[in-house]
């Protein structure tokens, strides 16, 4: 095993498979010459050649249209989007066209796209720039929706996100790109879609959560655990479909649960997770389950009301001893 | 690391505390355990305990002052640590008066270990009544009387208490506004294996029946409720010859004085409720949502008149009891009841009440139903009366009792019936032991 960086990762996973499938195609804004905005796409101009590595005119809306006729006619297109702040341009396509044609055609298309790129606050980004967008995807039937949060999962699952014939929306993270981690060398390693990942086990409260809070939910069960409790950290790593059968085993296991995302709290992943757990597992919990969000209003640009925003270590910290009554 | 000391849940149902005095002063070196004030709850005066050992660094309630359950009304802490992120928080007032911000009141943080620690907590939440010996039964997780028989518990709590065969109204949350949790059914689970009652009489079968209700049943307590609601009530009054009730006391009492003991009439009479209760499970008995629990065992209430009001005391158990020990109970609970010195086990959990004016001459009256209980009776003065007995006018002891019945639980038959043997009972005071 290597220790790569998650932009690394990503790398590896879309060289192995352009060499594996002569069909995929990576498009976006600077994915070529420029080696992408954040070198997730470096050398692969010079191994693949301009037409499997292509830049597009700064036109959302147009190059993910023409990603899903590729689809449409066989092709398995990987476009990048420079962050998913970006493609809001491009919804129509993603969700009018990509997530709706297998089922309006009756199955006779497939459409084995992914749109991949950052999403989620960097820093001092302002309002526009700095929004988790993983529930505008994860809300329409049609899309997967995946969010790895370690080189691993970025490597597996981008392969996985790759090799699938649905539309896969792919969302990585700024600050996640010089995240380093082990990574298998193994061409073949494959994180299937649908699965999380328990990052860390613990008896006494779960910790749910989702792409790059996987983090923050580690720093904060490593704080709990110098006060004696042992949080459970489970990633999803993929928000839609859910791993519905992850998420109750460690519902039973700990009775109590605290849901961290990224993004808002209104309608966010968190509030789809909860509505499902108190369907199927109302008779395993112990307290009410609470959610650790991103504050509901849009991202300050100032630096100290930024943090103040963003969900921390010490807000989960605190959640989880509201859940245990502590 | 500081310990704050909060205003707790001292009853099932308080809300807010008020702070009657502290027993310990600001700058008091303080022990996990300690008395530190006194505290009056809707029912009686409780005693606060500390959470932490340390210094009473600060007051923030003073006395006469009232705090929200959950609301810090002091900090214990060493001497030099900074304690100021507290004080702000709550409300900050010096000691003497005040009264606990609201914005405390919110967060409710009920000092508890971790729900892994290596021993479970001996009973829920730690009461003041920490140094009294353990209570017969757990006390009740709410005061049913008031909040119409819910009970907050956990859907975990309720899964694993049906699981154990635990009565979740039996068990004393420890979660916020005492939410009953998995922890506190494990501990009353644990309780119950260990502990034989106090008054060392063993259960030697179930505690109640529940008996699924019929539509009919449903249709009477629907129709009935719409009526008169929410407990459609309804009176049987029957008049009792107490003759020989007073010949068996005096018997009684004769045997006892060698002891120093002695029985009243009113004993009897509830030892006879009691025995009455016993053959007729049907009036011990509570409407529950979907289906009625009849209880086996006679917990007795008995409606004491204290000065701010009224208070019910029970007799647990009583059907099991000889009149000696039930008339000893009784005055030992009332004087405690007077003092407002009583703890929630002692007047919460009645199956069936009873309630006396005689001593204050009124001759007949009707009770008010304390639910989820489903009959109150209601004891008029014994009075000499002329009757006809034979054929010839007679002057003869006569004390008219009132049952009030929930009638979604309680029919005129059955409430009758019930009255039948109780009257029988004391008109011939041997029929008791049958």
């Amino acid at each position: 095993m290597a220790v790569l960086t998650y932009r690394e990762a990503l790398n590896h996973a879309l060289r192995e498979e352009m060499r594996r499938d002569p069909d995929v195609f990576l498009m976006g804004e600077e994915v070529g010459e420029y080696d992408g905005a954040y070198k997730v796409s470096k050398g692969l101009l010079d191994e693949f050649g301009p037409k499997r590595v292509v830049d597009s005119p700064i036109s959302e809306l147009g190059f993910a249209g023409l990603g899903v006729g590729a689809a449409m006619v066989g092709l398995r297109p990987v476009i990048e989007f420079m962050t998913f702040n970006f493609a809001h341009l491009a919804l129509d396509q993603v969700l009018s066209n990509a997530a709706k044609l297998h089922y309006m055609s009756d199955g006779q298309f497939d459409i084995p796209i992914v749109f991949r790129g950052p999403t989620g606050a960097a820093l001092q980004l302002a309002a526009q720039h700095s929004q988790a967008c993983e529930t505008y995807y994860s809300h329409a039937p049609g899309c997967k929706v995946v969010t790895p949060g370690t080189p691993a999962d970025a490597k597996g699952l981008l392969k996985a996100s790759i090799r699938d014939d649905d539309p896969v929306i792919f969302m990585e993270g700024e600050l996640l790109y010089n995240v380093k981690g082990e990574v298998p060398d193994d061409e073949d390693f494959v994180i299937p879609l649908g699965v999380a990942d328990l990052k860390r086990e613990g008896s006494d409260v779960s910790i749910i959560t989702h792409g790059k809070m996987i983090h923050v939910a580690l720093q904060a069960a490593a704080k709990l655990e110098k006060d004696g409790v042992q949080a459970e950290v489970l990633d999803l790593r993929t928000i839609r479909p859910l791993d519905m059968d992850a998420i109750l085993t460690t519902v039973a296991k700990t009775n109590r649960v605290v849901y961290l995302e990224e993004g808002w709290p209104y309608a966010g992943t968190g509030a789809q997770v909860v509505s499902m757990i108190q369907e199927e597992a109302f008779d395993e919990l112990d307290a009410p389950i609470l959610r650790v969000t991103q504050a509901d209003i849009p991202m300050p640009y100032a630096k100290n009301l930024e943090i103040l925003a963003k969900p921390s270590a010490e807000r989960v910290v605190d959640a989880c001893n509201k859940v245990l009554y502590r | 690391m500081a310990t704050k000391v909060h205003m707790e849940a001292l009853s099932p149902t308080m809300e807010e505390g008020q702070l009657v005095k502290w027993l310990r002063s600001e700058g008091d070196q303080v022990a996990s355990g300690d008395v530190l004030a006194e505290i009056e709850t809707d029912k009686a005066t409780m005693e606060l305990v500390a959470r932490g050992d340390g210094i009473l660094r600060k007051i923030f309630v003073g006395p006469g002052g009232t705090a929200p359950v959950g609301a810090v009304i002091g900090v214990i802490a060493a001497k030099d640590e900074d304690i100021s992120g507290i004080t702000s928080s709550a409300g900050g007032s010096e000691s003497g008066g005040g009264t606990a911000s609201a914005a405390v009141a919110t967060k409710p943080e009920p000092k508890q270990e971790p729900r892994r620690a290596e021993a479970p907590p001996a009973s829920g939440p730690p009461r003041a009544a920490a140094a009294k010996p353990a209570p017969a039964l757990p006390p009740p997780a709410s005061d049913t009387a008031e909040n119409g028989g819910r009970v907050k518990a956990s859907p975990l709590a309720r899964r694993l208490a049906a699981d154990m065969g635990v009565d979740i109204a039996r068990v004393q949350g420890s979660g916020p506004g005492g939410r009953v949790v998995k922890r506190d059914v494990e501990a009353a689970k644990a309780a119950g294996v260990q502990a034989p009652s106090v008054s060392a009489w063993v259960p030697d079968e179930a505690e109640y029946q529940d008996v699924p209700t019929s539509q009919m049943r449903k249709t009477i307590a629907k129709r009935l409720t719409t009526s008169i609601g929410p407990v459609p009530t309804f009176y049987l009054t029957v008049d009792i010859d107490m003759t020989r009730v007073i010949e068996a006391r005096a018997r009684i009492n004769s045997i006892l004085e060698a002891d120093g003991l002695k029985v009243s009439i009113n004993d009897l009479v509830l030892k006879a409720v009691a025995a009455a209760l016993r053959r007729h499970p049907e009036t011990n008995a509570q409407w529950q949502e979907g289906f009625i629990r009849r209880f086996n065992s006679v917990h007795l209430g008995v409606a004491v008149a204290i000065d701010e009001g009224l208070i019910t005391p029970v007799v647990r158990n009583a059907h099991a009891k000889g009149v000696a020990q039930i008339s000893a109970e009784v005055r030992e609970l009332a004087g405690r009841a007077r003092e407002r010195k009583l703890v929630p086990e002692e007047y919460t959990g009645a199956t069936f009440s009873v309630s006396n004016l005689g001593m204050l001459g009124i001759h007949e009256f009707t009770a008010i139903i304390n639910p989820p209980e489903a009959g109150i009776l209601a004891i008029g003065a014994m009075e000499e009366t002329p009757v006809v007995v034979d054929g010839a006018v007679v002057v003869r002891p006569r004390m008219r009792v009132t049952m009030s019945c929930d009638h979604r639980v309680i029919d005129g038959a059955t409430g009758a019936r019930f009255l039948q043997t109780l009257r029988a009972m004391l008109e011939e005071p041997a029929a008791i032991s049958l």
